[in-house]
């Protein structure tokens, strides 16, 4: 096994349009989840007992599924559906992945609102807060800060989880070293610098998340 | 006297010092009035699971009056102020306020619940200060003051933030309307809880043990506030406290309780000095 450099220079093009789309899927993605985990959170609490107990049921099914079984699945009953054959891959990758991490998101909303203090809601109810603005006013903004670092923990996982895009045929960042790798026979420059880039890009943020946790731990 | 005073639309507790309110705190003559009861406890029952904790309890609350609730841990004062303010549920009987129902009501011989926004409605009347404080951390001091005027009362902001900043002087704050209550001492907390609750201009203050909570230190800046509100406004009081010459000093009533029952009720004076109870002496020995 031996490093060659010119491969190397030739393949990090390649990778860095890859990584392009491990960057939409991660960014849209988290961006899904975030906002589909928090009215899950809100509705398996306020919502009529059925409603919840199906809302449960689905989480806990996507929960109990593999991520690329379900991008796999999603992606074939969409290629069969006539009008929606033109979605592009990417889409439906960021949508899946999107919805699959919003149900673990939506456990750490759940965590962060329960957290709040009792007393926090009966000074809301002696202040006569409805109950709309307690939760958007009191209740929300102390659980975010408790819920945002794990938010940021599974973004990175997120992230990390993106090469099972290629099972629907997204060239993202592990997927183009892999084609990289297989035309020039050259694997070890290809994934070396495919690593790189994502460590590059995943440790900076955790770091970032570390102290966010602990800026966030005291008002 | 602060120009606030003559504006007519929504005074501030503070500015409208009380007519019918007693010209010194130690008033001991409750003042009477024609008006329907601020408060009162009608047959009320209260348990928790198979525990009673209240039974029969029949009691009410003048107009301006201030009543102290004293008796021995357990005996159910906090119950009876948490459910006055809506925060526990009222398992039997019924709580008017302002001779209005507050949680339930009877219609045809029957005990109905009452619509939450009702109940909600019937709530903006009455303050409560918990021993806890219980601010808003993720507010500032001004922000948790102005906060229900605005989204309960419907105030403007300016007209919120003027009454909170000459709320906060009146409780000696007037320089930390931007701390984070957080950075602030019990003591302060306790008295942005205090103007918090008046912000609303509340017709019954609740004050459950308002100073326990507190470094011994710091007391006596809170008691000052509380014998300030008393003095200067007609607000009807119910409250707990340890503090026995604070009760002795601003109620007009003192009403010792044992396992849920009213054990005797008088003047500060009776209680304190002639109780006609064993259990009252020897739980003003307890405390005294
Ligand atoms: N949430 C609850 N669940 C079960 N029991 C409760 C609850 N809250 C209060 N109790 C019980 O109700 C009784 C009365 O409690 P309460 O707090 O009203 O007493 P208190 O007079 O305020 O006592 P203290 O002087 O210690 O504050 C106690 O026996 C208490 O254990
Ligand atoms: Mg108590």
């Amino acid at each position: 096994m031996i490093w060659n450099w010119e491969f190397a220079a030739e393949a990090l093009p390649l990778l860095l349009r890859g990584f392009v789309n491990t960057l939409i899927a991660t960014v849209v993605g988290t961006i899904i989840a975030a906002i589909l985990g928090l009215i899950i959170a809100v509705a398996i609490r306020g919502l009529p007992r059925w409603i919840n107990w199906l809302v449960r049921l689905i989480v806990a099914f996507i929960r109990n599924t593999p991520l690329v079984v379900q991008l796999i699945f999603v992606y074939y009953i969409f290629a069969g559906i006539p009008g929606l054959v033109d979605v592009p891959a990417l889409v439906i990758g960021f949508i899946v992945i999107g919805i699959h991490y919003s149900t673990y998101m939506s456990e750490s909303y759940r965590a962060g609102i329960d957290s709040v203090p009792p007393g926090q809601h009966e000074a809301a109810t002696a202040l006569s807060l409805p109950p709309v603005r307690t939760f958007t006013a009191v209740v929300l903004p102390q659980a975010l800060r408790a819920t945002i670092p794990s938010l940021g923990n599974y973004a990175v996982a997120m992230f990390k989880d993106t090469p099972f895009l290629f099972a629907i045929s997204v060239v993202e960042l592990v997927t183009s070293a892999q084609q990289f790798g297989a035309a020039k026979f050259a694997y070890t420059e290809a994934f070396t610098l495919a690593g790189i880039i994502f460590l590059l890009a995943s440790y900076p943020t955790s770091l970032l998340i570390q102290r966010l946790d602990r800026r966030l731990a005291t008002y | 006297m602060p120009p606030t005073e003559n504006t007519p639309t929504n005074p501030s507790p503070y500015e409208t010092a009380g007519t019918t309110a007693p010209s010194t705190a130690s008033a001991s003559v409750a003042p009477s009035s024609s008006a329907p009861p601020a408060i009162e406890f009608k047959d009320v029952e209260k348990s928790f699971g198979s525990t009673t904790v209240l039974k029969n309890l029949n009691f009410t609350v003048a107009p301006g009056e201030r009543v102290t609730l004293i008796g021995p841990s357990g005996s159910g004062k906090t119950t009876i102020l948490r459910l006055v303010m809506t925060l526990e549920e009222l398992t039997g009987g019924y709580i008017f306020v302002d001779g209005k129902p507050l949680t339930f009501e009877e219609r045809d011989g029957k005990r109905v619940e009452l619509p939450k926004k009702q109940t909600r409605a019937m709530t903006t009347r009455i303050g409560m200060v918990f021993q806890q404080f219980n601010l808003f951390p993720n507010m500032t001091v001004l922000d948790n003051i102005i906060e229900a005027p605005i989204h309960v009362l419907g105030k403007s902001k300016d007209e919120a933030v003027k009454e909170a900043k000459a709320l906060l002087e009146k409780v000696g704050l007037g320089e930390k309307a931007d701390a984070h209550p957080t950075r602030l001492s019990g003591g302060q907390q306790q008295r942005v809880a205090i103007a918090r609750a008046l912000a609303m201009s509340p017709e019954i203050l609740l004050l459950d043990e308002v100073t326990s909570a507190l470094d011994p230190e710091l007391v006596g800046d809170v008691l000052a506030v509380l014998r300030d509100i008393a003095e200067t406004t007609d607000i009807t009081m119910l409250l707990v406290t340890h503090e026995m010459q604070f009760a002795r000093d601003v109620s007009h009533r003192v009403m010792m309780f044992d396992g849920g029952q009213v054990l005797e009720e008088g003047t500060p004076d009776q209680i304190f000095n002639n109780p006609s109870h064993e259990r009252t002496r020897s739980f003003l020995s307890s405390v005294l």
